[in-house]
């Protein structure tokens, strides 16, 4: 069977999420991989929810928030970036492909860019495999033979 | 007070008065062609010369400078100031005989042809009499002080400083507008005027900018006063009786605290020089609506009237719809008015002209009540309409018949045949697209735009007339292309929510607040910088943060910052979200 | 009535939990009048024999330090739990990983390569490494199984309690014999099961003197790059101090020295990732909105995973690289 990625988002209310809407409405087709969560801004997705998606299970994590300067609450999309931004390089350090998270700023009004990201990402996503983090970290678990170089 | 007599008749003037002055109270006429009340007397034309007795002493003095003093007599009809003034105006008349005022004035004195010839002779009939008006006017009006006189005797003209266009001159046309012979002409070469909203834009430097506006008072534009380009004139205040003309007016910035806001910022039209195919800019006679509708206000630059640009009333007049909307390479969305005003325009230009009218239109939608009875009335007064996107709009070079119109070509769709229209004008209906600081506008009240770029809804059906922003209503074009009834319709309703809220006199916010736990906060004050709205404060006394419920928005931003996991974000707690997480990845 | 049994055992850690027992000074008389010690392979000879040789639940109170590094660890933390009424997972590699579990940021290969082959004094040109079990002329010698990965005592066993700290701090671990002996003398009721002993449930920055404003972050220093202002928050001088996100209990002790708190006494009450929640606070205050100036601001950062992680890898919601 095929490899369907599961990737979760994080969208803010304003912007991205009523922009994933938009894309919805106006019938503009869209990976159904992304697994959407609604937060109020995306300065409130926590790393510790990024981190917690990826041991769940996702592949590929998704934030959407407004555009700089854009932001409902005037800057949280920038504290998003911030944190995106050490986070990409902590993931490095865990051995997860940074390009596995992902931040767009997508508004209200960008359906079609909605669509175009999804569709990209998911794509991408898929061509990266599986991250089955459960899995692959239990596989690791103590085995009776030893390394011989 | 003044007491004097005026060939025989009493009157009392005040003191400073000019004879000329008390004899205009009394109903004496004094001829004169130089005096002006804008400026000083000049006593140049010498016409107004009087006869000045006082007890047995007698003398002939100019009436335009020559002040009052008690208990004189002043004669101006004796047979000395008749000789005198006969012979005067035979100067004047010999030197220009044919200009008009100078023949009037010949006239009203008698004066038939003059005994005698001039050197100087001018026969041209809008010949400079060199009576100094312009002069004056410059000089103690405007206050620009660029014509002057040059050389004495018979010599003297009016003359420009060495003799060439000044740039001290504002070209305000004060000169022209008292010249009495029409020697100095306002040449306008173009009378797209100052407001770059409306290129047909108001006539004179003081004017009521709306006749519907609320309150309907003058404004003075700034740009093109005469007073703040040089300091001077300040005619306006001197005939405004109740002296509310006022120069040191200036702008102010008012803060007003409100609770409410209604957002009607309106629209831009389309910039219809962007399809170069119609000519807009380069071709004259190629209007928007917007400069067609000044054209055709009674307040407009031809008070109504349908006219070219070289001044004659079109033969033939060609409406295009639909530019710049419904056109993928512009805006994708239907404008909604055009079709209605365009049928208006037609019906007006039927009503004024006798053109011949053409609409050419890609879909006629004449959606509203009484609309379409309007567009079949339209029908039956002979407007021509042609389904059709028109290709291109050009102007006939050549000589004939058509020779400087401009040929509209299009595809008539039902006839199936390629069209060219000659016309005189040419009306674009330009789309209505969202004003050019919208993005500006719209960060500073924390609201969206749709893919069309105009304000966001909260919702497309269910709550138009409110946004993303609590307290932030938009009606109108802002929102949206509407035409009156549904923006009016539109407006009355987030007016309507306005006043709910008002009468209700409390406000009922959104439960999704951070608050934060004392029993785990330990003050490390990250939060407290990350909040837009200032609602988190450092407790001193107990070393630890606090959340204000009411300035609270529920970003969650410092319940995700938080170290100490102390902030809990109602509806999106932690818990939430990560039982979000597992419900979504469960499979 | 016979004395409770006490028994104290020594996973893979350092033994400077060890240490923090005996620094309870004159306070051990009490522990050695009250319990009957069964079982201190540090301080007392005893053998596992002895240990397995017990009835279950015989052992009334049991401190276990160290984490979970191979299998003889993971062998003696199930012995003990199955013979021991209270297990507790003393300090902070048994709680959650410490120092040790750092090394699931690589490899068991990278890890052996590095120490039997790599290491300047390392001499070994045939290039063993060790079996679990290797046949001599005498018959087959056993040593234990080196573990993939490090795991917390929890993570191995049901734990009942938890002292944190690297080491507990002696006062605290003090007044916890002290609650225990008065519990049991007096048949009080045990805390519920899961509780953190000998810690507090506010953070670090409840016990820290200095004086904080509110965070602005241009500029990241290491320790050793400035002159930390004594009297001044850590974290506002640009020095990464991780007790916003660590448990109080310690009393201040690194930053009361002039030195950065480093996190071992571990996520306070209500944090499950003590190293994401750090760095979310981090570069939340970060004083920068350019991509650019950010990514310059993060790259002093130097080993965020080391820095944000250093105690609790093991217990964080990864656990380790995935290699």
């Amino acid at each position: 069977m095929e490899f369907e990625p599961r990737i979760i988002a994080f969208f803010c209310n304003w912007c991205t999420y009523t922009g994933a809407d938009l894309a919805g409405v106006s019938r503009l087709k869209s990976p159904a991989n992304i697994r959407v969560i609604r937060t109020m801004c995306s300065g409130r997705v926590d790393p510790t929810f990024i981190l917690k998606a990826f041991e769940l299970g996702a592949d590929g994590i998704l934030i959407g928030g407004c555009h700089p300067g854009d932001c409902h609450y005037s800057e949280g999309n920038y504290k998003a970036l911030r944190r995106v931004h050490l986070l990409r390089k902590m993931l490095q350090s865990f051995g997860i492909d940074e390009k596995r998270l992902r931040l767009e700023w997508i508004s209200a009004s960008e359906g079609d860019v909605y669509q175009h990201v999804a569709t990209e990402f998911t794509a991408q996503i898929r061509s990266l495999g599986p991250l089955n983090w459960k899995q692959r970290f239990e596989q690791k678990e103590p085995k009776e033979q030893l390394i011989a170089v | 007070m003044i007491t004097l007599k005026i060939d025989g008749i009493e009157v009392q003037v005040p003191e400073e008065t000019t004879v000329l002055k008390a004899a205009e109270k009394v109903g004496v006429w004094i001829p004169t062609m130089c005096h002006n009340d804008l400026f000083e007397p000049y006593a140049v034309c010498r016409l107004c010369s009087v006869e000045v007795v006082r007890g047995k002493r007698s003398r002939v003095v100019t009436a335009c400078n020559y002040p009052v003093s008690e208990g004189i007599e002043v004669l101006t009809d004796s047979e000395n100031i008749r000789w005198i003034r006969k012979f005067l105006m035979e100067l004047i008349l010999s030197r220009w005989p044919n200009v008009k005022v100078v023949k009037e004035m010949a006239e009203k004195l008698n004066v038939g042809k003059p005994r005698y010839e001039s050197l100087e002779k001018d026969e041209a009939e809008d010949a400079c009499i060199l009576c100094g008006q312009c002069v004056n006017v410059c000089r103690e009006v405007v206050q620009a002080n660029v014509i002057g006189f040059s050389y004495r005797g018979i010599k003297r003209e009016v003359v420009l400083p060495l003799g060439e266009q000044s740039d001290k001159c504002i070209v305000c046309g004060a000169c022209a507008l008292v010249c009495p012979t029409g020697h100095i002409k306002m040449v306008i070469e173009d009378y797209k005027g100052k407001k770059p909203e409306f290129t047909l834009g108001p006539k004179t430097s003081i004017y009521v900018p709306t006749m519907q506006g609320i309150p309907r008072v003058p404004v003075i534009d700034a740009e093109s006063c005469i007073h703040f380009k040089t300091g001077g004139c300040e005619v306006c205040a001197k005939v405004c009786e109740p002296h509310a003309v006022n120069y040191d007016m200036k702008d102010e910035i008012v803060e007003i605290d409100v609770g409410q806001i209604l957002l009607s910022t309106g629209y831009d039209i389309f910039d219809a020089s962007k399809m170069t195919q119609f000519g807009y800019g380069r071709l004259n006679d190629v209007y928007s609506s917007l400069e067609f509708e000044m054209m055709l206000s009674s307040m407009g630059p031809t008070s109504g009237k349908v006219l070219t640009k070289d001044g004659k009333e079109p033969r033939s007049i060609g409406i295009v719809h639909c530019v710049g909307s419904r056109d993928t390479n512009h805006h994708p969305y239907c404008s909604r008015v055009c079709c209605m005003y365009a049928l208006k325009f037609a019906h007006l230009v039927c009503d004024r002209t006798d053109a011949e009218i053409y609409q050419f239109y890609i879909d006629m939608r004449a959606f509203g009540k009484g609309y379409e009875e309007f567009y079949v009335r339209i029908l039956d007064e002979g407007v021509k309409v042609i389904r059709g996107k028109v290709a291109e709009v050009s102007e006939v070079t050549s000589s004939g018949e058509y020779k400087n119109q401009l040929i509209i070509r299009c595809e008539d769709t039902l006839a199936g045949k390629i069209l060219e229209v000659p016309v005189d004008m040419v009306i674009l209906c330009n789309a209505i697209e969202p004003r050019k600081d919208i993005d500006a506008v719209r960060r500073l009240f924390s609201i969206s735009k749709s893919p069309d770029g105009f304000f966001l809804e909260r919702h497309p059906k269910l709550d138009p007339t409110s946004t993303m922003s609590d307290g932030i209503y938009i009606a109108g074009c802002a929102q949206g292309p509407k035409d009156i009834p549904d923006t009016v319709a539109q407006a009355s309703s987030a007016a309507a929510r306005i006043l709910s809220y008002i009468s209700k006199g409390e406000v009922e916010i959104d439960p999704v607040r951070a608050w934060i736990d004392d029993k785990y906060c330990a003050g490390c004050r990250i939060c407290n910088n990350l909040c837009p709205y200032t609602a988190i404060d450092f407790i001193e006394e107990k070393k630890i943060s606090q959340i204000n419920d009411v300035l609270c928005k529920g970003c969650g931003t410092c319940v995700a910052a938080c170290p100490a996991s102390a902030i809990t974000g109602k509806g999106f707690s932690d818990a939430q979200i990560v039982a979000e997480l597992e419900g979504l990845l469960a499979i | 009535m016979a004395k409770p049994k006490l028994a104290l055992y020594w996973a893979a850690s350092c033994g400077g939990c060890e240490v923090a027992v005996l620094d309870i000074e004159v306070k051990i008389l009490d522990v050695a009048a009250f319990f009957d010690i069964i079982f201190w392979p540090c301080a007392t000879d005893f053998k596992y024999k002895d240990v397995e040789a017990m009835p279950d639940k015989s052992i009334t109170l049991c401190l276990f330090n160290g984490s979970i590094r191979n299998s003889e660890n993971e062998k003696l933390a199930k012995l003990l739990r199955a013979k021991s009424v209270v297990l507790v997972a003393f300090g902070s590699c048994a709680h959650e990983g410490c120092i040790p579990a750092l090394a699931n940021l690589t490899t068991k290969e990278e890890i052996f390569k590095t120490v039997y082959l790599d290491t300047v004094s390392t001499y070994n040109p045939e290039k063993r490494f060790p079996q679990p079990i290797t046949k001599i002329k005498e018959g087959e010698i056993e040593i234990p199984v080196f573990y993939e990965r490090v795991k917390a005592l929890d993570q191995v066993v049901d734990v009942d309690y938890y002292i944190p700290g690297c080491p507990p701090q002696s006062t605290q671990v003090a007044a916890v014999i002290e609650a225990v002996i008065d519990i049991l003398q007096n048949g009080k009721p045990l805390p519920p099961k899961g509780t953190i002993l000998g810690a507090g449930d506010k953070t670090c920055c409840d016990e820290c003197p200095r004086t904080r404003e509110e965070k602005k972050i241009k500029h990241f220093y290491r320790p050793h790059e400035i002159f930390a202002d004594p009297n001044k928050c850590l974290l506002d001088q640009g020095i990464i101090c991780l007790g916003p996100a660590t448990r109080s209990g310690c009393g201040a002790l690194c930053v009361k020295a002039n030195v950065p708190c480093r996190g071992c006494y571990g996520a306070p009450p209500n944090v499950h990732d003590q190293g994401a929640k750090m760095m979310s606070a981090i570069s939340s205050v970060i004083d920068a909105q350019d991509p650019a100036e950010i990514d310059k601001i993060i790259q002093e950062i130097v080993d965020p995973v080391g820095t944000f992680y250093r105690f609790s890898l093991a217990h964080s919601t990864l656990k380790g690289a995935n290699l």
